[in-house]
């Protein structure tokens, strides 16, 4: 067992992190695929991870949202998300725990992952009204106001199997969106589309950058997109942040060799 | 050659078409008797309480493994000796009721399979409780690949009530074979019988597959 007491019970500080890792590791059977991850993400802050197929990087962001982790413990706004006080020790957190820290947390998905038995409109409501209680009516307003903001509002009472990518992604964003989130997590969201949707969706996510101050964590391919939109880029490999820095060093002027390997594949490769 | 009787068949069409009643009545019981069961053995199952998976799932082995018509036997004679004592009819409809309810758990457990894992992934990022996962999001969406398999279970519970005639339940195999041993003409009563299923298992079957168009389209499935 480790021992949780030499983690805080929570942050404190006037500039504590929006999400922070703490020595966290996760493994899939006997397959470590995380090793003692370090990470602090800043409020109002863009992260992009970039990497290899394997390195770990989607894990990063299933750990805040969708698993659970085996080691160390993570911090949202300076609470514990993976734990929670007992008797003045941290403890692993239960499920109740856990489904409601993760409130404050949206996610969208490579695959969209619309509900395919709702209208778009119906899709965004859905964790309105049945997670944060909101009223009918007070969850339709809001959500049209995110599918006008993501330009989808004229397709609101379609079903998703009537929708392009481009649009399901958007809604999709607008659905993570509307519960007010305050980290928002994109894994790979235009690996699925056809190059010329992913635009619609770039620009969404560029919209929220520069008009929203909201945290945001983006595992991608598109290196073009990740040094346009991020205050900072993580190379994963093999479990661990090989390197990391701001967008033009990190392109401009890698240092590890592993990174410069990664960067020459990609560029070679279109 | 036939020896076709129309006044036999008039005197004993009221007879029959009240067993008929009787019969759809047995096997409607017993029908949501195991709808519902099923489901709750499906979810029983999924649950994260070992003890009780292996525990469910050994039961529904265990019915799926043996004949209905033990089981009709079983719960009619040997239930009193545990103090489950139960009117011919309600043991014939709860034992239909257990048996398909078993074969109804495999079908929702192959329909909850066949939603894609991102659909769970999405309830958990909305924070959705298993509860409205289930019932909101999922099982919807399982419906429609159910469907073709619980509309078989219906019309096979209805051919399987002549069954429930061994431990004397009146219904319309049984009834039949009543009429036939008290005239001594079994033609008219058992081709009735077998119009009589017909026409009521074909006109089911083909609700069913005009219900499951309905449903996708409701769903916005296609």
């Amino acid at each position: 067992m480790e021992d949780l007491s030499q983690y805080p019970l929570e942050l404190k500080g006037p500039n504590i992190p929006m999400v922070s890792f703490m020595n966290v590791s996760k493994g899939y059977d006997s397959l470590t695929v995380l090793e003692n991850l370090n990470l602090n993400i800043d409020k109002g802050e863009m992260v992009s991870i970039i990497g290899p197929s394997g390195s770990g990087k989607t894990t990063v962001l299933r750990m805040l949202m969708l698993e659970k982790i085996d080691k160390g413990v993570i911090y949202l706004d300076g609470k514990p998300i993976t734990h929670m006080e007992k008797d003045g020790l941290l403890i692993p957190a239960t499920d109740k725990y856990l489904l409601n820290a993760r409130t404050q947390i949206g996610m969208c998905f490579q695959h969209f992952n619309l509900f395919p038995h709702m209208t778009a409109l119906q899709n965004c409501m859905e964790g309105l009204v049945q997670v944060l209680g909101m009223s009918k009516n007070d969850a339709k307003n809001r959500s049209e106001e995110l599918l006008e903001m993501v330009g989808v509002i004229d397709k609101k009472d379609q079903h998703p199997s009537r929708l392009s990518g481009g649009q399901q992604q958007r809604v999709a964003i607008a659905r993570a969106l509307a519960m007010r989130p305050k980290v928002m997590l994109f894994d790979e969201v235009t690996s699925a589309l056809d190059p010329e949707v992913i635009g619609e969706v770039t620009s969404v996510i560029k919209k929220l950058v520069a008009e929203y101050n909201l945290t945001m964590m983006m595992v991608t391919h598109q290196m073009g997109f990740a040094k346009d939109i991020s205050d900072r880029v993580c190379f994963f490999f093999d479990g661990k942040i090989e390197e990391q820095g701001i967008p033009s060093d990190l392109f401009g002027n890698p240092q590890h060799e592993r990174t410069k390997q990664f960067l020459s594949a990609i560029k070679s490769a279109v | 050659m036939f020896d076709w009787k129309w006044d036999f068949f008039w005197e004993v069409l009221p007879r029959l078409l009240s067993a008929t009643v009787n019969t759809l009545i047995a096997a409607g019981v017993g029908y949501v008797i195991a709808l519902v069961l099923g489901l709750i053995l499906t979810l029983a199952q999924r649950t994260t309480f070992n003890i009780l998976n292996m525990i469910v799932r050994e039961f529904v082995e265990f019915i799926r493994s043996t004949p209905l018509i033990l089981q009709i036997f079983f719960i009619f004679y040997v239930g009193p000796q545990f103090g489950i004592k139960m009117s011919p009819w309600t043991a014939g409809m709860v034992a239909i009721g257990l048996h398909y309810a078993a074969y109804l758990s495999e079908v929702y457990r192959g329909a909850l399979d066949s939603v894609p894992k991102g659909q769970w992934e999405a309830c958990s990022a909305l924070s959705m409780k298993t509860h409205d996962t289930y019932f909101r999001i999922i099982i919807p969406q399982a419906l429609p690949s159910a469907l073709a398999g619980m509309g078989n279970y219906l019309v096979g519970i209805f051919k399987d009530t002549p069954m429930l005639s061994v431990i004397g339940v009146a219904e319309l195999m049984h009834t039949a074979n009543a009429i036939g041993s008290e005239n001594y003409r079994f033609l008219e009563p058992l081709t009735m019988v077998g119009v009589i299923f017909l026409l009521i298992s074909i006109p089911a079957a083909g609700f069913i597959r005009v219900f499951e168009g309905w449903l996708h389209k409701k769903l916005g499935m296609k």
